[in-house]
């Protein structure tokens, strides 16, 4: 009957979607074994807000730490507090496989002496250990490993769980900071969202990506105007395209990039390195333009165009806005 | 060496460079094919070297940073350079498990990195975002894509590297709770197949992926 904790991810005051992933997460495990789903929500006065939508999705209890320390992630603070109350006893709790997700269990996992689970794509609970499976070998390899420790720290994968509805009654509660918020060691001076109020790569349903084949940086406004035309889309790149700096860093895609799993995937001049399959071939449709017809690319996606991409890519633009007008 | 050691590496240089004074120490925990990357960070500028040997594969993040922060213990270092996951188990634990083991303050997954009066000040991209981090000496931080290409050793670095000392000590590891059952490829993609050339392939396309794909 142990309860299962979830930490709802916010940033600047807004709930994340994979704070209701993990909401969802542990109301799945809550539901099979019996216990209460506990949801954190951390930030600023005025975050305890968003109380109701995790209610909404499943929290019995919504444990609420509101500080102006809290404005931006304060990553000491938040760790004492979580370490502090999963030593209470829990079964298992779920983080976002995020930037700060993946922050937050470490240092949680730190503090608490014990091993963790790390970008978790399938969880099974029994007994006293859970079986989980993650990729690895840069996404080639599914691995299957068994978490022996309770609570059972896990971060999810996006999209792994997808948020669901399941009423609770969501009572807040205060949860009080372990150490004084303002006196840490380690300090988020500032957050900033990226230009322009881009659809992030790991949130965005569509997926438009460049690489070399586009020449150069300006050809990059093909790519930008084929995600426009399909309203849902982010812009990605190769790593040669990073490297170059056609892009920014936080725009690649690959092994050492971002790893994306969008509904449709379109891979722009791309030959298609095994370093950049591993970051996107998750993706559920994946189409390829190219003109060297034995691209790999080729070999990864589900409908191919052989030809240049200057040319192909704006007709593909106007045929998409044609599309999304008439449906 | 993976790349994000490699970067780990590569900054860890650059600053002893710009400073014109400090040492950099490169570790390994594992077999003695971490040998060949300890020699290639040598070759890059690194001045000294220790395997932690161990033998038999291991995954589980918290004994791995046991056995670094047991040989970081009596200090004698401002910063701890870790790059941000292995790319084997992809965890991304050991950075912050050894900072906690050595009651330091760490940041990890940074893109930029800046050391001045005594404090790291870093930036760490988020989805659709990045924060701006910082924290008091002595430190360990977690390397991400963006800080700095590894270098090519040149072949001077490569000769002065077989003169430098690589210790080679036995790695105590801490308990594992976390195992490897198997792994497994994941699920094949369906063969795909080339709808046609250059732009008269384009109605094509789109009525696949309107009628087939369902995502337009």
């Amino acid at each position: 009957m142990a309860n299962v904790l979830a930490f709802s991810e916010t940033r600047l005051g807004e709930l994340r979607r994979a704070g209701l992933e993990t909401v969802t997460a542990a109301r799945q495990v809550a539901d099979a074994t019996g216990g209460q789903v506990h949801a954190v929500l951390v930030g600023a006065p005025g975050v305890a807000q968003h109380a109701a939508k995790l209610a909404a999705h499943g929290a019995d209890v919504v444990l609420v730490m509101e500080h102006d320390a809290f404005t931006h992630y304060n990553p000491e603070a938040v760790t004492a507090t979580l370490a502090a109350r999963l030593g209470s006893g829990y079964r298992a709790a779920f983080f976002a496989a995020s930037a700060m997700g993946h922050d937050l269990v470490a240092r949680v996992a730190a503090k608490m002496k014990l091993a963790y689970a790390s970008d978790v794509t399938e969880f099974t609970l029994s007994g006293d250990s859970v079986a989980v499976a993650h990729p690895g070998y840069t996404n080639k390899i599914v691995q299957r490993f068994v978490l022996k420790a309770t609570p059972a720290l896990i971060s999810l994968r996006a999209g792994a769980v997808l948020p669901a509805e399941s009423a609770k009654a969501g009572t807040v509660e205060t949860l009080t900071p372990a150490v004084e918020p303002a006196s840490v060691r380690v300090k988020v001076t500032l957050t900033e969202k990226a230009a322009g109020g881009k659809i992030d790569l790991g949130e965005a349903p569509v997926i438009v990506a460049g690489g070399r084949g586009l020449k150069e940086a300006a050809n990059f406004a093909l790519v930008e105007a084929l995600a426009a035309a399909f309203g849902n889309a982010a812009v990605g790149a190769t790593r040669a395209v990073t490297d170059d700096g056609w892009r920014p860093h936080s725009d690649q895609i690959g092994q050492t990039g971002r790893l994306v799993s969008p509904d449709l995937y379109v891979a722009c001049g791309i030959s298609g390195a095994i370093q950049h399959l591993a970051g996107m071939r998750t993706s559920k449709t994946i189409v390829a333009i190219n003109k060297d017809k034995e691209a790999p690319i080729f070999k990864a996606a589900d409908y191919g165009i052989v030809g240049d991409v200057m040319e192909v890519l704006p007709v593909l633009t106007e045929a998409v806005k044609a599309a999304r007008a008439g449906a | 060496m993976s790349d994000f050691d490699g970067y780990a590496a590569e900054v860890a240089i650059q600053i002893t460079e710009k400073l014109g004074a400090g040492e950099v120490t490169v570790i390994s925990l594992g077999p003695d094919v971490v040998q060949e990357s300890l020699r290639k960070a040598l070759s890059m500028g690194a001045h000294r070297a220790v395997q932690l040997k161990h033998d038999a594969p291991v995954s589980d993040g918290l004994a791995i940073a046991s056995a670094l922060a047991a040989e970081l213990k009596d200090g004698g270092y401002d910063l701890v350079m870790c790059g941000r996951m292995a790319v084997d188990t992809q965890n991304r634990s050991v950075g912050i498990f050894i900072a906690e083991l050595l009651g330091l303050p760490v940041i990890s997954a940074i893109s930029q990195l800046n050391v001045e009066g005594g404090l790291v000040k870093a930036r760490r991209e988020l989805e659709g975002a990045y924060e701006l981090i910082e924290c008091p000496l002595p430190a360990v931080v977690t390397i991400d894509e963006g800080i700095a290409r590894a270098r090519y050793p040149s072949l001077k670095g490569i000769m002065a590297a077989k003169k430098k000392p690589l210790d080679v000590k036995p790695a105590q590891l801490g308990a594992v709770t976390y195992a490897l059952e198997k792994m497994e490829l994941p699920a094949e993609r369906a063969a795909g197949r080339i709808i046609g050339e250059g732009k008269d392939a384009v109605p094509e396309l789109v009525r696949l992926l309107k009628e087939e794909a369902k995502v337009l």
